[in-house]
């Protein structure tokens, strides 16, 4: 027998008195049980809270909510478009930068040198990186990271804002590197030995070991692992609201202002008057918690099938 | 023939210049992180001295301190623990224990949900829960989102360190007639602490720099406040407010809140590292 | 493991111990960036002096109307007077006390010897995105004695809730049609063109980082931060540069009782035309939500002293002191406010 259910052992009382230890382990096992159901309803009621916290919004403006573009308090008009761009644009453009860096880092942590200094200082870094908060990014990238893109976009011809979507892909890269980074490791760890060892024994070169059998056995780990990342950057608020530039209006290019749905949560939420302005905000606040929900049932299932400890 | 060892030339070629490529990414990687911690340190540390972080803020114009932020983000987070605890390390016993139960599987994918849930969303969410209803922004409203934030990482770590604790300890402990709550606290509890506590300290240092949820809850106060019911500053909040501001005066202060924040995340991960190492008990 | 299960137990009883429920009188407050710095200058002298503690919080003029109506905060501070319609959805009735008066300036960041000046149509012509360029011939047509440069005009406003965003665009409403079909006045609209920067000392900070910005800001956040100012042409047709004698000088029209006016685009010969008073938003019953008789009566003596004795910070900061004809009308409004149907101050 691999398994002891609850009601082998309660049958095996002998020392203490039988009906007091019942009661204590049922009180215990209600205990746990109280303690899920708990667990269950906090996430229910986010979900229900937002529903009814928007439905005047929804009611009012249906799903013409999201195709909209004007966001205009003023004349009680709101449609979310311009934050769903921003918030997809940014996110998109952050997974372009980020890849090649957290690919390149998986691959070095996972294959080429498994032990030594530079891989420890690899590891110790990333997650130092993970560590640092979200607030401290968009500090920095304000002072720093704002001012170059400055330059560049007056050495371009462009309007030199120094906020905007470039600005907020850029940090948002640099924050889910580490991220994207551990998970493709561990994806790409889990890659039989024998299988590479075969791949080495008929003579493949490193490179075509990784491009060849790496690859394609941890596609789909790679691919749940991207859109996990994704669904870090685009939640991500407050170095996003630091640094887009918090303009209302579609953005033209990549060094647009622009502004994402967390960001415009965060700058007007508490000043909201009227309940369809405050209506309109919280049904952002779901279709944020909805697009989440998606991006993380689809990216935990492939990573649960390949057994990926997170 | 000759074609052959030309061809080995080119693959040998191409093969080294992807392991070059991999390794300049790997270290461009890195400059980011070198060039925050440098300027946070750098400016950070021309802030910091004792009357900066055990004094209150002034209005602009006089130097004043944190300390009320320092304070308040140590009374969010232990409010927070508090709550956050107890509740997932039972429902993280409960996952692990009723494996086989629909219920159990349910709450599961719904903390690995909740995990992936923007923390601005956790923010309105307290809000409606507590800011509304009490009447004011609180102390109380800021540690229950954090809270939230803390279960998955807490009931995640409790069940897979639970799942590592070998199934013929928890049998040898019931066949020798310790009831079944003795067994989960006193044998199974004590032998998965490690990985428990380690997730519950990485939990903490993430929340310990999260604005967003803080923003319409926790709310801010020039103040040191003790008071569960009312509004109290931290150090995320702090910075926020102050980096945005125009004062140069503030911003030197947000850059050494910055660093103080830092630290303290810091130090904790080195506490769970070194308990992942030191304490870990093999079988 | 049980140690440290006690342990945690004992931490426990000791937060809930030392933290507990307010006792104390102490006060939240909540709104106006633009009256910030003068609020926070008071409210540190009268911790000192009384011990009272007062958190307030710069989060917007339209924050601090919704959280007073939410009845979140005790006060609300707001640079835009509300509508009878927005007073409507607060649960009783809200009094406006008047503190003090100020100016919204035109700061940018340009390149050029001597200071700026600029005309009605000008102004809406840049926040509509007509005029593009800073060597634009009707800035030019004003400004002869300037070089402006071919730069590009970066529009920056506010990209919270504020009341300065309603000052400035009441100012706009009423002196362009266009704007005020368009656009129109509340404390966030839809913009046009720009970016946007949250508080006065988010626009302050946008505009002293981008070159050939413009962006409208309090009087003390850009005088604080050494930002240029420009000269604006108000309807009598002089150029008014913003000064504490020039925002006074709007005052000097006619006031209602309950002080809820707008004071931008004055009719006076030297008055500032971007000018605008700040209030304090309370409720005039004073009985609600549990509070005691003496938390009222701390509550009234902390507002009389922010009309009169403390009206001294306003000068040092910037602000335009109230005209000793408003605070007549705040001494009546304050008068006004009641405990259980008795005045709280007679």
């Amino acid at each position: 027998m691999s398994r002891i259910s609850c009601k082998d052992y309660r049958s095996g009382s002998l020392e203490e008195k039988g009906s007091l230890r019942i009661v204590k382990e049922t009180l215990f096992r209600l205990l746990l049980v109280a303690a899920a159901i708990t667990s269950v309803f906090i996430v229910m009621g986010i979900f229900v809270s937002l529903l009814l916290g928007s439905w005047k919004s929804i009611n009012e403006f249906g799903l013409n909510f999201i195709w909209s573009s004007t966001w205009n308090p003023a004349a009680k008009t709101f449609g979310a478009l311009p934050f769903v761009i921003g918030t997809v644009s940014t996110s998109f453009l952050a997974l372009l930068i980020s890849i090649p860096f957290s690919f390149a880092s998986a691959i070095y942590l996972s294959l080429y040198l498994k032990n030594g200094w530079f891989s420890g200082l690899l590891k110790f870094s990333v997650e130092l990186l993970a560590g640092i908060p979200s607030i401290i990014y968009g500090f920095w990238g304000l002072f720093v990271l704002v001012p170059i893109v400055r330059s560049f976009e007056i050495k371009l011809g462009f309007i030199p804002y120094g906020v905007g979507i470039l600005t907020a892909s850029v940090i948002l890269a640099v924050m889910i590197i580490p991220f994207a980074s551990s998970m493709a490791a561990e994806v790409i760890k889990l890659v039989p030995q024998d299988l590479k060892e075969a791949g080495f024994a008929m003579g493949a070169t490193r490179f075509e070991v990784i491009k060849n059998i790496v690859i394609p056995y941890a596609q789909g780990g790679i691919f749940s692992g991207i859109l996990l990342a994704f669904g870090r950057a685009f939640g991500e608020t407050m170095a996003v609201t630091m640094v887009i530039g918090n303009s209302n209006a579609i953005p033209k290019n990549i060094f647009s202002p622009s502004n994402s749905m967390a960001s415009v949560i965060a700058n007007e939420f508490t000043e909201a008057r009227g309940d369809l302005y405050l209506s309109s905000l919280i049904e952002i606040g779901l279709l944020l918690f909805a697009i989440s929900f998606i991006v993380n049932a689809i990216g935990n299932r492939i990573m649960k099938k390949m057994d990926v400890k997170k | 023939m000759n074609d052959m060892v030309k061809k080995l030339k080119l693959r040998q070629i191409q093969d080294k210049l992807f392991t070059a490529i991999i390794g300049i990414f790997s270290i461009a990687m890195l400059l980011p992180l070198f060039f925050i911690l440098f300027y946070i340190i750098k400016n950070g540390a021309a802030a910091i001295n004792w009357h900066f972080i055990t004094s209150l803020p002034k209005p602009v114009g006089q130097t004043g301190g944190i300390s009320n932020a320092i304070v308040g983000t140590i009374e969010l987070i232990g409010i927070a623990s508090l709550i956050a605890i107890p509740l997932a390390l039972f429902t993280g016993i409960y996952i692990k224990e009723f494996e086989k139960n629909k219920l159990a599987a349910a709450v599961s994918s719904l903390t690995d949900l909740l995990q992936g849930v923007p923390s601005i969303v956790i923010g309105i969410v307290c809000y409606l829960w507590i800011v509304l209803p009490l009447k004011s922004f609180s102390l109380l409203s800021g540690a229950v989102a954090l809270a939230i934030m803390m279960l998955p990482m807490i009931i995640k770590s409790t069940y897979h360190s639970l799942r590592l604790v070998p199934e013929s300890l928890k049998e040898a402990s019931l066949a020798l007639g310790t009831p079944y709550y003795r067994t989960v606290i006193k044998v199974m509890l004590p032998a998965a602490a490690s990985g428990i506590l380690t997730g519950i300290i990485l939990s903490v240092s993430r929340v310990a720099g999260e604005t967003a949820p803080l923003l319409f809850t926790a709310f801010g106060n020039p103040f040191m406040n003790f008071s569960i019911d009312k509004p109290v500053n931290s150090l995320p909040l702090l910075i926020f407010n102050y980096a945005t501001s125009p004062f140069s005066d503030w911003q030197k202060q947000a850059w050494g809140a910055s660093l103080i924040l830092i630290i303290m995340i810091s130090v904790l991960n080195i506490i769970s590292k070194f308990m992942e190492h030191k304490w870990k008990t093999t079988y | 493991m049980n140690k440290v299960l006690k342990g945690v137990f004992i931490l426990a009883l000791l937060l809930i111990y030392t933290t507990g429920f307010a006792k104390s009188i102490s006060f939240v407050g909540a709104g106006s960036t633009f009256a910030y710095p003068l609020y926070s200058k008071m409210f540190n002298v009268y911790h000192n002096k009384t011990g009272i503690k007062v958190n307030y919080q710069a989060v917007g003029s339209g924050a601090g109307q919704r959280q007073i109506i939410a009845r979140a905060i005790d006060f609300g501070a707001s640079d835009a007077f509300m509508s009878d319609a927005q007073m409507s959805k607060a649960p009783a009735k809200l009094l406006h006390i008047p503190i003090a008066l100020g100016a919204v300036v035109m700061t940018y960041n340009l390149n050029i010897k001597g200071k700026l000046r600029l005309t009605p149509a000008i102004i809406t012509g840049i926040y509509l995105g007509k005029i593009k360029k800073w060597n634009d011939k009707q800035i030019k047509s004003v400004n002869p004695h300037l070089n402006l440069p071919a730069e590009n005009i970066v529009v920056v406003h506010r990209s919270d809730g504020s009341g300065t965003t309603f000052i400035f665009t009441d100012y706009l409403s009423k002196v362009s049609k266009q704007w005020r079909k368009k656009v129109g006045r509340d404390t966030s609209v839809g913009w046009p063109v720009g970016i946007g920067g949250k508080g006065n000392a988010g626009v302050a900070g946008l505009v002293k980082q981008i070159p050939g910005a413009i962006g409208y800001v309090e009087l003390i956040y850009a005088s604080s931060n050494n930002m240029p100012m420009a000269y604006l042409q108000n309807s009598y047709g002089n150029f008014i540069y913003p000064s504490l004698d020039s925002v006074t000088a709007a005052a000097n029209t006619k006031i209602p009782d309950d002080t809820r006016v707008s004071l931008t685009d004055t009719p006076a010969p030297t008055g500032y035309p971007i000018a605008g008073m700040t209030w304090l938003l309370v409720y005039q019953q004073q009985h609600y939500l549990g509070r005691s008789k003496a938390k009222a009566e701390a509550f009234a003596k902390l507002i009389w002293w922010m009309t009169h004795d403390a009206q001294r910070y306003t000068k040092p900061l910037e602000y335009s002191p109230l005209p000793k004809n408003v605070v007549k009308l705040a001494e009546n409004i304050l008068k006004s406010m009641t405990y259980d149907g008795k005045a709280i101050i007679r």
